[in-house]
């Protein structure tokens, strides 16, 4: 037993190669797995920029707000970034550095203010975000949308106090300053009491000309008062509304995404285990030395199981879409650039797999690499930016660059839908990965034989 | 050594070939000449560079010094393990290399093999069905394709049992008298006496001995050796390997 594992040991560490796979890779794999599940939907990191002029008191129904306390509270649910102007924050959200910017503008404190007030002037918060594809749009917007409710919440008892108020005045009477002057509100109790009293008595020609004159303005008033309230209770219900700007990002329907993911996956899985099976089984078949003696050259073998790969992946993807579109709606009109997307995606992936297989030189190995490396590549390609660290985004927007997932997925959401990204970048991204990945693959040709 | 010298008729000859894998010398200067019609047996221990030789014969390696002068046309290379596609059908697969050595008329030339290799009954089955000797038989076909002046055969009888071997080198001597060049390497010193007509033997990369099985026996007459085997285990030890 003691041998065997002292011989095991000598094995790994004369096949580096082999150890930076078995060891080495599923760990960095599995670290940033890790971090990116434990950081994903706790905190999510917001830039905050605070416009407000520093000393600005906010007083409401006559209670003076500590804001140093409401800024705290807010850091405490998200990660606040503080940024000092408004390009950083823009510059953050594009960047992924943040999931969203929160700005309060300097009109913020006044328009608090004015809730408590009949001239009621809603205040906005402005949020930049980036939706770079439909589940990171949901997921701002969920973030979002819950710290504003909680704000909200908040400030509507107080202006719902303030309301109160104002009710009680409509129903009792009593005297309202407004504008400077002093306005004396009869109230709906002394009107019914008027009312009543002269209601049995009134002939024509009734000397309670005056009384009923008092009665015409009250109900004039109250129509005026039940003006105001229209945006009064609105801004009970929500007193602050929120401006949202998309920064960067043009995210396609959730189905649209959906069935971009499906399709890369399986156009990934499809293409990478069938052209690094195909070129290790030339080995395994010792037909490798034979067929490149002099009957084809290298580069065209793996020209060969590159093209196997794309026509047979354009196959199987349009296949399944095809199977799809019976239960979600696929955009045909768009077939020539969903074909293109296939292609470019099926290149990328096919010259992936061609470094498998040539590296892997064993079928099963091949198989059991591209397992390998495939799915967490594809798993940390859907981690969104903003809620990771930035350095761990960074880590990871490094790792997607280097294989084809990211791309083919973006080509794919540009294909499928016309508010998707935008087809270019992706496509040139698959061409320069294929090329690289060609390359690769024919330098581990070398050792191949 | 006993060097032959390429006469007018050799079809493929070699001079001062070397070739290294790090600090490992595989061949260190070796220069030999094959002619016409010839069974060329490479013998020598293990790491002799035996196949390392055939490679550079064949031109999957490249030699790090020396010249190998081939003749025009295909050199026929069969490895040791057979290279064939083993879920093709062995018409499949002499069809396949046909079409890649651009033979003009490949279903000829697949019929033609078939032929050759008896092996007509069971073109339709896949060749991972057949035996190791029908599979080598195969394997040999696919090599003579082109019509190769020169067979490179690396321990075509490994693996096989004493009467798959028998219908091989019958195979394999009917192409010889043919006119077809055939060099091979082998471990089994028996097949090579039987069916070399001269031997080159290799030891560290070096060419120690090249002419007929009788000339080695002849080579140690101080050895007492009685069998060929004998005699070659005195000639390496006199040589100091």
């Amino acid at each position: 037993m003691r041998w065997l594992f002292i011989k095991d040991l000598q094995i790994l560490r004369r096949s580096p190669l082999l150890t930076i796979l078995l060891i080495v890779y599923p760990i960095a794999i599995a670290v940033l797995i890790g971090f990116a599940l434990s950081r994903g939907p706790e905190k999510p990191r917001v830039a905050f920029l605070n416009e407000i002029p520093a000393g600005t008191p906010l007083v409401i129904n006559g209670q003076q707000l500590d804001i140093t306390t409401a800024h705290s509270e807010l850091c405490s649910r998200i990660d606040c970034v503080d940024v000092s102007s408004e390009q950083q924050a823009r510059d953050m959200v594009k960047s992924g550095d943040v999931l969203a910017a929160l700005i309060l503008p300097k009109d913020f404190i006044s328009n608090l203010e004015s809730l408590a007030s009949l001239t009621p002037s809603q205040p906005t918060v402005k949020v930049l975000v980036n939706e770079e594809d439909p589940v990171k749009a949901g997921l701002v917007n969920d973030r979002i949308s819950t710290l504003i409710n909680q704000a909200n919440l908040k400030l509507s008892k107080k202006v719902t106090r303030l309301s109160a108020t104002y009710l009680t005045l409509l129903l009792r009477g009593g005297h309202l300053s407004l504008l400077g002057q002093t306005l004396n509100i009869l109230g709906l109790q002394n009107t019914q009491k008027i009312l009543q009293s002269i209601q049995p008595e009134l002939p024509k020609n009734s000397p309670f000309a005056t009384d009923l004159a008092r009665v015409i303005n009250f109900a004039r008033l109250a129509r005026q008062n039940l003006d105001l309230a229209t945006p009064l209770l609105s801004s009970i219900a929500h007193p602050i509304d929120v401006h949202k700007e998309v920064v960067s990002g043009s995210p396609p329907s959730l189905d649209a995404f959906a069935i971009s993911v499906a399709a890369t996956v399986t156009l990934m899985f499809v293409t990478v285990l069938l052209v690094a099976g195909s070129l290790a089984l030339e080995r395994e078949e010792n037909a490798f030395a034979r067929l490149t003696r002099g009957l084809v050259g290298k580069w065209a073998l793996l020209g060969e199981k590159v093209l196997l790969g794309v026509v047979l992946s354009i196959v199987v993807t349009l296949v399944m879409l095809a199977g799809l579109s019976l239960f979600v709606h696929i955009d045909w009109s768009r077939f020539g650039l969903i074909l293109l997307a296939i292609a470019a995606g099926g290149l990328g992936f096919a010259a992936f797999g061609a470094f498998i297989g040539a590296g892997a030189r064993e079928v099963r190995a091949s198989s059991l690499l591209a397992f390998m490396i495939s799915l967490p590549v594809a798993f940390i390609s859907l981690v969104e930016s903003g809620t990771v660290s930035p350095a761990l985004f960074d880590v990871i927007k490094v790792v997607r660059a280097l294989f084809p997932f990211d791309a083919a997925l973006d080509a794919m959401s540009g294909a499928l839908d016309a508010s998707g990204p935008a087809l270019a970048m992706p496509l040139i991204h698959l061409a320069i990965l294929g090329a690289a990945y060609g390359v690769l693959a024919r330098i581990a040709l070398r050792r191949f034989a | 050594m006993n060097g032959v010298e390429a006469g007018g008729d050799a079809v493929i000859e070699t001079r001062g070939l070397a070739k290294a894998f790090g600090d490992r010398e595989a061949l260190r200067g070796v220069s030999f000449a094959a002619h016409r019609g010839e069974l060329l047996a490479v013998i020598g221990p293990n790491g002799a560079g035996k196949t390392t030789l055939l490679s550079i014969l064949a031109g999957i390696r490249r030699p790090d010094a020396g010249s190998v002068s081939r003749p025009p046309g295909e050199i026929g290379w069969v490895p040791q393990q057979a290279a064939l596609y083993r879920r093709l059908t062995v018409a499949e697969n002499l069809r396949l290399f046909a079409r890649l050595e651009k033979v003009p008329d490949p279903d000829a030339s697949v019929e033609e093999m078939l032929a050759q290799t008896a092996l007509e009954d069971r073109r339709d089955d896949q060749a991972g069905t057949l035996s190791g000797g029908n599979q080598q038989r195969i394997n040999i076909a696919i090599g003579l394709l082109a019509r190769p002046a020169v067979l490179l055969l690396d321990e075509p009888s490994a693996g096989l049992d004493p009467r798959q071997r028998e219908r091989l080198w019958e195979f394999v001597l009917g192409l010889a008298g043919g006119g077809t060049t055939v060099i091979f390497s082998t471990h089994d010193l028996a097949e090579a006496e039987r069916y070399g007509q001269r031997l080159l033997v290799l030891a560290d990369g070096e060419n120690l001995f090249d002419g007929t099985p009788p000339a080695l026996h002849a080579a140690v007459p101080e050895s007492g050796a009685r069998d060929f085997e004998g005699a070659f285990v005195a000639f390496l030890r006199e040589r100091g390997h």
